[in-house]
């Protein structure tokens, strides 16, 4: 956190050199507003003129956007194909929280991030740090998805899931995961307290348990009982736990088991995808500009990138729900073999208030490491 | 000429003087790059971990969240497994990597299983973190070779179903396999420095061998065998990678639940939290590592 005092004179440096940068973006954009406090195309008069400003900073730095989450491979290589802009991506394993911390120490370098991609928790606690920024396509997103000023705007979507190995059986109920033929082979994508998608995971196993959004521990129990059985095991699941067989059984976001499933297919093997009944757990990931974006123009670009018709066909691609998907679908934008593969799910679909993580996460962070923290 | 040898003169007699306090502040010149390293990756985050543990989530001067540290329950017991596990296996690396030693020091110095060792052991000492759980995994683990093999042929024994590897038992074994072979490392030197004389003498005077290690040897080993078991405990109290990397699901010990702190992306992220769990670590190693000086101080009496 105050690691800025040490690395000041190096990062006076580099401000001098990119000062001299940004003062000629602010001439090439004709309106008078300079990049890092656009807060829209058209303070680039349209655009041509913001593709032009990002040209000039010939770089984006992202944090935290792993190749094989969600699809993000396709992404990067696209955006680099169409603007050549060099992407620096640093810690892809990390976590929403890391990208703010990084944000926090890098502050005033050139190595800061210019983006964020933030779950909701990490997001509504650092509002401070984000810029403002309306994409073209704005008015098409609806309002629940996108902060009025523009802070953030919700990207895309998933429905906890468990997949699995098929040739270990059917699952029908999450129950099933408790007998003897899953010793030792269920994992949880990361630790609940600290991670987005494991606490979605309790969630799902309290809502199939009895309990809803507001009580996360039905679900703490059930993974105990998991635990005793000895079927849970304390190895964080990745794509390489999954093809060496070291994880057979895998909660986590559907689009993350959806990119298994093309790799399992590939390889002449099955990989199943099951969501309890009752226990529909969605959640979405947000996209935002870092106010102090050494990039500023390149990262309002990426914005406008993941929110044209390409960047969000590449979610749907990828699995998951991106936020105009109704707006693809209507305007015939959509990609129809992606729609087609996305996997049906009956019942509804619900997303925990900011409110709601923060109490999971308090229970988690007290019952967690007692419930299935191994002696 | 005079002028000119005047002139000499002073210039020699300043050059004098200039290399007779460049004599004596020159030892200070060559370690300023150690110093102003240290200053930077121990000093600095030691003074940013002790301040920020005495502040709360706004940066504003308090004590509350040491209290909380210290109140709850949870963080006790992650504290207590961390001490737990060092202690056992600096206990049982320091009796193991002793014996060892002693076997090996009784062979030939300078023999092929001498050197064998000593390169093994400088290797494996380092050998801990992704490489060492992986290594484990692979052998031990659901799907290791080991668990495999037990399973088809005995697949009710104790390596049919290693949910030991994630445990506190498995952490011990583990860590041991970094902690046996430093033990090895530090205290072999104090093994060979056991003069044959001392034994002569003893044996020349009507000592019998339970009397020399009685008087002497024991003696004469313990301050720098209690150092190096020290040397273990803070090894393996400090260990963070060998742990995170086996264990994923519950921060069983306290450098798990500081990575928490740092890192959750639910809501739980406490960077004062961290600080302060951090500090608690500072002050049992600033113990121990005291402790290790003053031990030292009387080891070297017998390494000269």
């Amino acid at each position: 956190m105050k690691l800025n005092k040490v690395s000041g004179s190096v990062t006076a440096l580099i401000l001098a050199v990119s000062i001299s940068g940004s003062a000629f973006v602010a001439t090439t954009a004709q309106g008078a507003v300079k990049a890092s406090a656009a807060t829209s195309v058209a303070d680039f008069g349209g655009l041509k003129g913001l593709i032009a400003a990002c040209k000039v900073e010939k770089s984006l730095n992202i944090i935290a956007d792993p190749h094989d989450w969600a699809n993000y491979g396709e992404i990067i290589t696209g955006f680099k194909k169409v603007y050549g802009v060099k992407i620096n991506e640093a810690n892809p394993n990390g976590s929403s929280q890391d990208e703010i911390n990084a944000a926090n120490q890098l502050k005033g370098t050139t190595r800061a991030p210019d983006v964020f991609d933030l779950g909701q928790a990490v997001l509504y606690a650092n509002f401070e740090v984000l810029a403002p920024y309306k994409v073209i396509n704005w008015n098409s997103i609806p309002a629940t998805f996108k902060a009025a000023n523009g802070l953030y705007t919700k990207d895309y979507g998933g429905i906890m899931s468990v997949g699995y190995d098929a040739s270990l059986g059917t699952v029908t109920k999450l129950d099933d995961l408790l007998g003897p033929q899953f010793a030792g082979k269920v994992a949880l994508n990361g630790d609940p307290t600290k991670a987005n998608a494991g606490q979605n995971g309790v969630l799902m196993a309290s809502l199939a348990n009895g309990g809803s959004l507001n009580d996360i521990s039905p679900g703490v129990t059930w993974f105990k009982k998991l635990a005793t059985a000895g079927n849970f095991i304390n190895v964080d699941p990745n794509p390489a736990t999954i093809a060496s067989g070291q994880t057979p059984v895998v909660f986590d976001w559907d689009y993350n088991q959806a990119a298994v499933q093309a790799k399992f297919a590939a390889a002449g093997k099955k990989w199943n995808v099951f969501f309890p009944t009752g226990a529909l757990v969605g959640a979405y990931y947000n996209q935002a500009v870092d106010l102090y974006a050494p990039h500023p123009a390149c990262a309002r670009l990426w914005m406008e990138y993941l929110y044209s018709p390409v960047g969000q066909n590449a979610w749907l691609k990828g699995g998951s729900r991106p936020v105009l998907l109704d707006w693809m679908i209507k305007n015939k934008t959509v990609n129809a073999k992606a729609l087609a593969a996305l996997p049906t799910v009956k019942g509804n679909v619900v997303i925990a208030t900011p409110n709601q993580s923060k109490a999971a996460a308090d229970y988690l962070t007290a019952n967690w490491t007692a419930a299935v923290g191994t002696r | 000429m005079a002028q000119n040898m005047i002139k000499s003169n002073t210039g020699s007699a300043f050059r004098g003087a200039g290399i007779r306090t460049w004599r004596k502040h020159s030892a200070y010149v060559g370690v300023t790059p150690f110093l102003l390293l240290v200053s930077i990756f121990l000093l600095w985050p030691t003074v940013s971990v002790v301040s920020g543990a005495f502040q709360d989530t706004n940066g504003k001067f308090s004590f509350g969240t040491i209290k909380s540290v210290i109140t709850s329950s949870i963080h006790l017991a992650a504290f207590k497994h961390s001490l737990e596990v060092s202690l056992i296996t600096s206990i049982s690396g320091a009796i193991i990597g002793a014996l060892f030693a002693w076997a090996v020091s009784t062979g030939k110095q300078g023999g092929f299983l001498r050197r064998l060792c000593l390169s093994a052991s400088g290797v494996l000492a380092q050998f801990g973190g992704v490489m060492l759980t992986f290594a484990f995994l692979a052998t031990f683990g659901f799907n290791g070779l080991v668990t495999t093999f037990f399973l088809k042929f005995a697949p009710h024994s104790f390596f049919g179903h290693p949910t030991w590897l994630y445990s506190m038992t498995g952490l011990c074994i583990v860590y041991s396999f970094f902690q046996i072979p430093l033990m090895f490392l530090v205290f072999l030197p104090t093994l060979d420095n056991l003069k044959p004389q001392w034994r002569e003498a003893s044996d020349g005077l009507g000592g019998s061998t339970l009397e020399y290690w009685h008087r002497v040897g024991i003696p004469v080993l313990t301050p720098a065998f209690l150092g190096s078991f020290l040397l273990l405990f803070a090894n393996s109290f400090s260990a963070y990678a060998t742990a995170a990397s086996l264990i994923s699901q519950g921060s069983i010990i306290t450098p798990l639940e500081i990575s928490g702190a740092i890192s959750s992306e639910t809501g739980s992220s406490n960077p004062a939290l961290a600080k302060a769990l951090s500090l608690g670590m500072v002050v049992v190693v600033v113990v121990v590592m005291a402790l290790y000086t003053l031990l030292r101080r009387r080891v070297s009496r017998w390494e000269k």
